[in-house]
């Protein structure tokens, strides 16, 4: 069971009601999309991945980004219950899209960076770790059903 | 594999911190700390509190061997042949490409802090690939 305390949610939803949402999950798909382009294999049907231009600007990129980000928010909502949260994605992950845990790690990774960027000096040393934990944490309850 | 490109990008992102460098090492560190608690295993002899000075001063080491990553970015190997020994034979921290990646996030997270949106996809493809390259160098005398 995780814990959180009254500090970590704060600094999880303070950052989050200034998320915008479509714009920052379109960045972190677009980000891993360009950092780590063994990831386009997932992707092969979004048509022009050819650049880190041509991925920024695709919408199917965008789409799909803000998609992943919305699903995050649900996470946020569900804090004491990611495993309940996820459990369908997880499933979904592994038997459909068969995709390796590992990226969802690398992930949650760029966003942590996509949020710093966006926050600068506000993404204190104390607020990166409560968003590196869920994010670990997410990650670990979207690899959670896999078999 | 870095290209000329990511080269360019990385040595230009490095001249616009305007000398912030050193406290970017600290700060890198102290995030380190602070999101990957099993990391202060190996510094049982420093103090770790906010503001330490052991910490500002291995945050000025590890920056200023960056500094020269930088600098002789076309034969890393021979530029970290010091630490890679160093890495390998005393501190022999758990394999580079574990602990580094810690350090190598929270060094992006201290960059993107200061450098905002021009922390671009590119430069950050660019520094992930650099610091992933230094791993590889410093891991190489492992075994």
């Amino acid at each position: 069971m995780v814990h959180w305390s009254a500090e970590e949610k704060q600094l999880i939803s303070g950052v989050w009601a200034k998320v915008n949402v479509e714009e920052c999950g379109a960045e972190a798909l677009a980000r891993l999309l360009i950092v780590y382009p063994w990831t386009q294999r997932f992707f092969s049907d979004f048509g022009n991945l050819s650049s880190p231009t041509a991925i920024v600007g695709n919408p199917k990129v965008r789409a799909h980004g803000k998609k992943v980000l919305t699903s995050f928010g649900e996470a946020i909502k569900n804090l004491d219950n990611l495993k309940g949260t996820y459990s369908k994605l997880s499933e979904l992950h592994c038997d459909k899209l068969h995709v390796d845990p590992e990226n969802f790690r690398l992930l949650g990774d760029i966003l942590v960076i996509v949020l710093a960027a966006h926050f600068t000096k506000d993404f204190t040393p104390a607020c990166q770790a409560t968003w590196q934990k869920l994010v670990g944490l997410v990650a670990h309850a979207l690899a959670r059903k896999y078999h | 594999m870095l290209t000329a490109e990511d080269k360019k990008l990385i040595q230009q992102m490095w001249g616009k911190l305007g000398g912030a460098e050193e406290e970017i090492g600290a700060e890198a560190l102290t995030r380190m700390f602070c999101s990957y608690p099993p990391t202060k295993t190996y510094f049982p002899h420093f103090d770790l509190s906010p503001g330490s000075d052991q910490v500002r001063g291995h945050g000025k080491k590890v920056v200023a061997a960056l500094s020269t990553a930088i600098k002789n970015i076309d034969n890393l190997s021979q530029a970290l042949s010091e630490l890679s020994n160093l890495h390998a034979y005393n501190l022999r921290v758990d394999p580079p490409r574990f602990s580094l990646q810690f350090l190598s996030q929270c060094l992006q997270v201290a960059l993107a802090t200061r450098l905002g949106k021009d922390y671009s996809p590119e430069v950050h493809s660019a520094v992930d690939k650099f610091m992933s390259a230094v791993a590889s160098v410093l891991a190489e005398k492992y075994r």
